[in-house]
């Protein structure tokens, strides 16, 4: 079997495109996740019953079933069952969100959470209304300890995307996957890729470890 | 003047009872020594005035207002009567001088300047005032809960609530603290202490309170009740105090 590594080289800026897609993807995603997370985190935390059953709800209606299922309900059911129509990409990215945002949600709760209740206290005691506590004592807090497992989820979820292939995104497994279909070159190309995901979640993880070096856990 | 004003007040956990219809008035400058034997309620009696705790029977009036008036009420109350936790509870992310400033910046509204000013100020009375770009973390058992008694001043309350306050501390850091009070005291401060510390008691308090099943047991003048027990089981306490 021999090998010819000038195709890598020649399909790099298919390939660097490709990077390009997943990234969009996965940053708008994960903007979005994050936000949703957080709230639905904090309803689980401190909402009340209905709140609480609601954020509830949601994360175990995500975290019970897979993500390529999530993602082919958006882009084939839900214009089916509400007349909503949606492009591959909006799906991609809204599966993203609504995903990572179920997992958020548990990181934020359990992070929220780890915060001894004196500190809380000790909030309360001299006059703050409760949502100054979380917004100026827990908040601050919880968020040191969010670092590490936030940082994980993102991984898991730029990977995600790969899965996106079944919608037809051109994300970068899909590029490998259409470039491998004109030419065969199995060992080449799916090498490239997973160099190239190596790069990316690589850059994430000193990007974190950086944040975390410089903010001393509490 | 009355400031504190348990009216047949009880609180109940389920169906636990922990306080049993408590009736109590403190005036101002009082300085209020409460004892008794673990799970007693000296703790949720000190937290049901502050409302940190809900009371569930009777009613507890604090500076003229009820504890059971609502939200914006409570926080009204709460910047009446400061508290002292027995493990402190100092913001780690903020240095002592951030701490003891907080209050006044986040709940009185002050500026920045002035409640640097206000911190600085309160640092210095409690001894501490080189201390005060440390973090808790650098600071001593006995530092922290002397900036812990800074910070709930610095909100000018009119009454101090002390839960055990030396009761994590080692027995050469409980003097520092008790010294910090004791000045407090002198200075007129109506004060609720909740502590094991009988000399302190005696030399400090201007009334005991024995607590027992979530009732006031004896009320009465400290060192005439530390001297000459009226009940057996107080007598007993106290034995198992020194
Ligand atoms: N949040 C709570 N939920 C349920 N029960 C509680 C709660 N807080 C206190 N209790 C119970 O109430 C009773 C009185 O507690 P409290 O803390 O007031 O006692 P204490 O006199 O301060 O005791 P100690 O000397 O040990 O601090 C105890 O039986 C305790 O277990
Ligand atoms: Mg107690």
């Amino acid at each position: 079997m021999e090998t010819d590594w000038s195709v890598v080289i020649d399909y790099m800026p298919a390939l660097l495109a490709g990077a390009k897609t997943t990234i969009y993807i996965t940053v708008l995603g994960l903007v979005g996740g994050l936000l949703l997370g957080t709230i639905a985190g904090l309803m689980r935390a401190y909402g009340g019953s209905v709140l609480n059953a609601i954020a509830f709800a949601y994360i175990e209606l995500i975290r019970g079933t897979p993500i390529v299922v999530q993602v082919m309900f958006l882009y084939f059911a839900l214009p089916v069952l509400a007349d909503i129509r949606i492009d591959p990409m909006s799906a991609a990215v809204l599966a993203i969100v609504v995903n990572a945002g179920a997992y958020i949600a548990e990181i934020v709760r359990g992070a929220f959470l780890s915060i001894g209740k004196g500190l809380s206290e000790a909030g309360l005691a001299i006059g703050l209304p409760h949502w100054k506590v979380l917004l100026y004592i827990v908040g601050p807090l919880a968020f040191r300890r969010l670092i590490p497992p936030l940082g994980n989820q993102f991984i898991v979820s730029l990977k995600d995307t790969s899965l996106f292939i079944v919608i037809g995104v051109g994300e970068l497994t899909r590029t490998g996957q259409e470039i491998m279909a004109s030419n065969f070159r199995a060992v080449e190309i799916w090498s490239a890729v997973a160099v190239i995901y190596l790069i990316m979640t690589g850059s994430l993880t000193l990007v974190l470890r950086t944040i975390e070096r410089r903010m001393k856990i509490l | 003047m009355s400031i504190i004003q348990f009216r047949q007040t009880s609180k109940h956990f389920g169906a636990l009872k922990v306080l049993d219809r408590v009736d109590l008035t403190i005036d101002e400058g009082e300085v209020v020594v409460l004892i008794g034997p673990s799970g007693s309620g000296k703790s949720t009696l000190l937290r049901c005035i502050n409302g940190l705790e809900t009371i569930t029977g009777g009613d507890l009036i604090v500076d003229g207002l009820s504890v059971k008036g609502g939200a914006r009420q409570l926080r009204e109350i709460r910047q009446e009567a400061g508290m002292v936790f027995q493990q402190f509870n100092l913001f780690p992310q903020l240095t002592a001088l951030e701490n003891v400033a907080f209050g006044p910046r986040k709940v009185r509204g002050l500026s920045r300047a002035e409640a640097q000013e206000t911190a600085i100020d309160l640092l210095d009375k409690v001894g501490l005032a080189e201390k005060a770009n440390h973090y808790p973390a650098e600071l001593s058992g006995g530092q922290q809960q002397r900036v812990a008694i800074a910070r709930a001043l610095a909100v000018k309350p009119k009454v101090m609530l002390f839960d055990e306050p030396t009761s994590a501390l080692d027995p050469e850091l409980k003097q520092e603290v008790l010294n910090v009070m004791r000045r407090l005291a002198a200075e007129g401060m109506t004060m609720v202490v909740v502590t094991h510390e009988m000399a302190f008691a005696k030399q400090v308090g201007t009334r005991l309170i024995f607590m027992e099943h979530g009732k006031i047991a004896v009320d009465g003048n400290p060192r005439e009740v530390i001297d000459t027990p009226p009940n057996a089981r107080l007598k007993d306490f106290l034995q198992h105090v020194e």
